[in-house]
Order: structure tokens, then sequence, then C-alpha cells
């Protein structure tokens, strides 16, 4: 899932400085799940700023409202009967929330709550994290199901450097070195004879480097009637 | 000397480029090995910076991965790692062997004919694994390899004896690190604030004990450069990597027997 945490309190009063009245959304997805933007934070939230405005001396209003997922349209159209007189929305949701929000209410100031981190995982109980690079080209099959492309901090597909010891990478002696995890893992499955193979390098042309990504799954599209969110 | 290694922002602190640097120590008649990282380059700035390196005379290149930029005066730069070391080494023999620019695509005019190193790190972890990735660095086709600073001499004599069992070197010059000591401080810090380093306490503990330290930190290099001639197979040179000290280099040289230099046609 997507992890987003959620900015700082005065960092999103100051993007709504002038608004009199807000609507909140949250988002029933990923941020529901690692507890940053789901109906629990955006009822707080919505708190901490009336508050924070009170004691300011200019209060402000709030309208919260918590969507299934703010990354499909459908979802967001159960917004339209309450967007009409806020002066700007706040998207709980990962980045992807404020764009579709900003999409469908082309006249609204919309405003991020969060910092979208990683796509990741739980470790533990409030602890998540980073697992994929979304790359576009997964490697996992050589690597014994350890990403070296996000979790060495030089995404070396040829590892581990000299950097690695004790089985710590690096760049922090609490961060794991991946190229370890691999070597083990490698080792396990009688398989280290992988890790003589010069992996060539890497197509980014299929990471971010190429502007947006698109997945399209044509039976779906084509059975679909639905326009394209913008 | 034989030749001058020339750094590529060691440890993430910006610098003058190793290229730039080269280029001036190659007027003063210095021979530059010139080291090329692949943390602030992606594959069109590396191939562009080494056509240029070539054109103006630099004929020695190390390929490293480079230390990552936490550690250096602008951590919250973005690194490339679009290509890592190994790659680097195959990309940039092909360049000379193949006339072929990383893609594929061949190329018309001068190809660049570096004589292409790599560097190994015994003392890094999982040490099973690092004769074979030495061994992968030389099937990528590196020519000379420039080791981690030793002071742990013996898993150095380890890692070159399985070296010597598979015969990587001969087909590859192996130069053995050595690094001379200043103070205990200096080789305090080295034993817990550098990845990849290994430093017995025993050296601490000599810099610690010695009336002056610096030259007690000259004899450490002496000897285990001594040591290293003596005892330690498939070692064919050394790289003095003096860290802030680079006026000790000639005694170095000198004390430990490898002066005078030999003549090379």
């Amino acid at each position: 899932m997507i992890i987003a945490e959620q900015k700082p309190i005065a960092e999103i009063a100051g993007y709504i400085e002038n608004c009199n009245k807000v609507l909140l959304v949250g988002c029933g997805g990923c941020v529901t799940v690692c507890l940053t933007g789901g109906e629990k934070e955006t009822g707080i939230l919505a708190s901490a700023l009336r508050i924070k405005r009170r004691l300011e001396g200019r209060p402000l209003e709030t309208v919260v409202c918590v969507v299934t997922r703010q990354c499909e349209p459908e979802y967001i159209d159960a917004l339209d009967s309450v967007v009409r007189d806020v002066d700007a929305i706040i998207s709980l949701a990962c980045g992807i929330g404020p764009q579709y929000l900003a999409g469908r209410y082309k006249d609204k100031y919309v405003v991020p709550a969060m910092n979208t981190r990683f796509a990741g995982g739980a470790k533990k109980h409030g602890v998540w994290e980073e697992y994929c690079g979304l790359c576009g080209d997964c490697v996992l099959s050589l690597t014994g199901g350890i990403c070296p492309v996000i979790r060495c901090a030089k995404s070396i597909l040829n590892g581990p450097c000299g950097g690695s010891q004790n089985g710590k990478c690096e760049i922090d002696r609490d961060v794991d070195c991946a190229w370890q995890l691999i070597h083990d893992r490698l080792k396990i499955l009688g398989r280290l004879d992988t890790l003589k193979e010069i992996v060539p390098p890497k197509d980014w042309s299929r990471s971010r480097d190429g502007g947006p990504r698109k997945m399209v799954i044509e039976e779906v599209r084509n059975g679909s009637n639905t326009e394209e969110a913008n | 000397m034989d030749a001058a290694n020339i750094t590529d922002c060691q440890t993430a602190v910006v610098r003058m480029s190793s290229i730039g640097a080269g280029i001036h120590i190659l007027r003063e008649g210095v021979e530059p090995v010139v080291q090329m990282t692949c943390r602030d380059r992606n594959r069109i700035a590396i191939q562009s910076d080494l056509l240029g390196a070539y054109s103006l005379g630099i004929r020695n290149l190390l390929c490293l991965s480079g230390d990552h930029q936490m550690f250096g005066n602008h951590p919250t730069a973005k690194n490339v790692y679009d290509v890592d070391s190994i790659q680097l080494i195959r990309l940039v023999r092909r360049m000379k062997d193949e006339k072929l620019f990383f893609s594929g695509e061949a190329f018309n005019g001068q190809e660049p004919r570096f004589f292409v190193g790599a560097v190994a790190n015994p003392f890094a972890d999982p040490f099973e694994y690092r004769v074979d990735r030495l061994e992968k660095k030389i099937n990528a086709g590196a020519e000379f390899i420039q080791t981690q600073t030793i002071y742990d001499l013996e898993r150095f004599t380890r890692f070159m004896e399985m070296c010597v069992a598979r015969g990587l070197h001969e087909r590859a010059y192996i130069l053995a690190g050595v690094t001379p000591l200043k103070s205990w401080r200096a080789a305090r810090f080295l034993q817990t604030s550098v990845p990849g380093m290994i430093v017995p306490d025993e050296i601490v503990r000599r810099l610690k004990s010695a009336e002056d330290p610096r030259e007690e930190g000259k004899n450490i290099c002496l000897e285990q450069i001594r040591y290293i001639k003596e005892k330690v197979k498939g070692v064919s040179g050394f790289h003095v990597i003096a860290i802030s000290w680079p006026e000790i280099v000639p005694d170095i040289v000198k004390g430990s027997g490898l002066y005078p230099r030999p003549v090379i046609d």
C-alpha cells in the first residue's frame, strides 16, 4: 500500500490562512490502514485546525467527509453536495487524492494534508517500511524476493557494495544491507551462483523517468463507458 | 611513485572534479588514475565525461559506486546510480573493445582506451562473497584492482589466498591499499565511524602509547607493506592512501624499499 504521513499542523494551517470554511476529505484506502488519513485522523485534524484558529481569534468552519477511495472518480462524486460553499479542500489521501479533487473541482483551492512517503507494508503495529521502488521492471526473481532497487541505498543490481558490514548498510547501522539479505536468502535457496552473473543496467524508462506511467487492461477498458479522469 | 589516484568527490564532499584535477597533475608530469563514481552521473554524463577525459590525455580509470551522499556536505542531494560499478566497468570496456556506447550504438572517431580499474573491499561483508564480487569485476573487464585500506592483515591474507586459488591475481593487477595514521584518534575514527573498515585494537593501542605517534604511524605502515610484500601472494603493488598526509608518501615509498621505481617504456 501507499504509506503517507500528515504534514505538520502549522504547514496545513498556513495553506488555508485566508479561508473561513474548509472541507477535509479523508480516504478509506491505504491511509486509513496506515492510520494517518482515515475517519479518525481527519476528524482530529479538523479539530486541531479549528482550535488553532479559535486561539488566534479567527474561527474556522470545517466540514469533514471520508470517501471510500480518493483515487477513483466515482467515489469523489459524493462530495459534490458539500464542496459548494467551502473556500478550500484539504485532502488527507496520498498525492493522488488532491489531484483527483483538483481535477473534479476546478474552481476550488485544493491542498494536501499529507506527505506521501512510499510503497510499503507494516513491519509491526505502528511501523511501516518501504518495500517496492515502483521501478516498473521487477527483479525480485533474481534477488531472492528482496528488492535492491529500493532497499539498497544505492539501488545497485550487482551488490553488495563495500559499505556493507555486519549485515548493515553504510548509511545507518539500523538499516539492513539489502544485498546481505539477498545473499543469505540465495544461500538458503542454493542459488548463490545467481550472484556471479553480471546484471545489466536497468531500463529506467519504465520507472518515473518517462513521465506519468499508465497501465491499461484492454478487455476492461473496451467494456466500459466511463470517461477518463483528469 | 608510478601514478596518483584522484578521487571523485570522496565521502560525497564537493571537490574539484577528478578529471580536472587529473589534467592538472598530468601537466605536472604525474600519471593520474581518475576515479569515476556512479553516484552523481547518469550513463549519458558518464560517457560524455569519459570521452572528454580521454581526449585530454587521461588513461587510467577507476570505476566505483561512490560513497552515499548522506556522508557529505550535500546530504539532501538526489543520488543517481543509473548504473552500478560492475555495469560501469563492463560498459567502459565495451567502449574500448567494441567501440560501442553504453546503449550498444556504434560510434565513430577515437574510442576511449582506458586502463580500467575497480576497487575491492576485503573488510566488507559478507566476507565469503567478497572474492566472488572481485571475480565479477574482473569478469566485467577490470584490469587492475585497488583494495580498501588494509589494517587487518590476517583477513587480507585470507582474502588474497582465495584470490590466488582462483588465479585472479593473474587476471588483474591487485594493489594493496595502506594508510599511515597520524594519531590514535584517527585510528579510532576509522575503526568506529567508517563503514567497511576493520582496524585492530592493537593499532589503536600502539599509536596511543607511542611517544611520537606520527613516527609510530609511519612505522606501522612500513611494517604492513613489508608483511604484504613478504608473506602475501598475489599482490602486484601498493596504493598509499595518505589521507591528509601527502608529505609522508616519499618516506613510505623509500622506507619500504619500493624506491627507485622501475622504468617502464
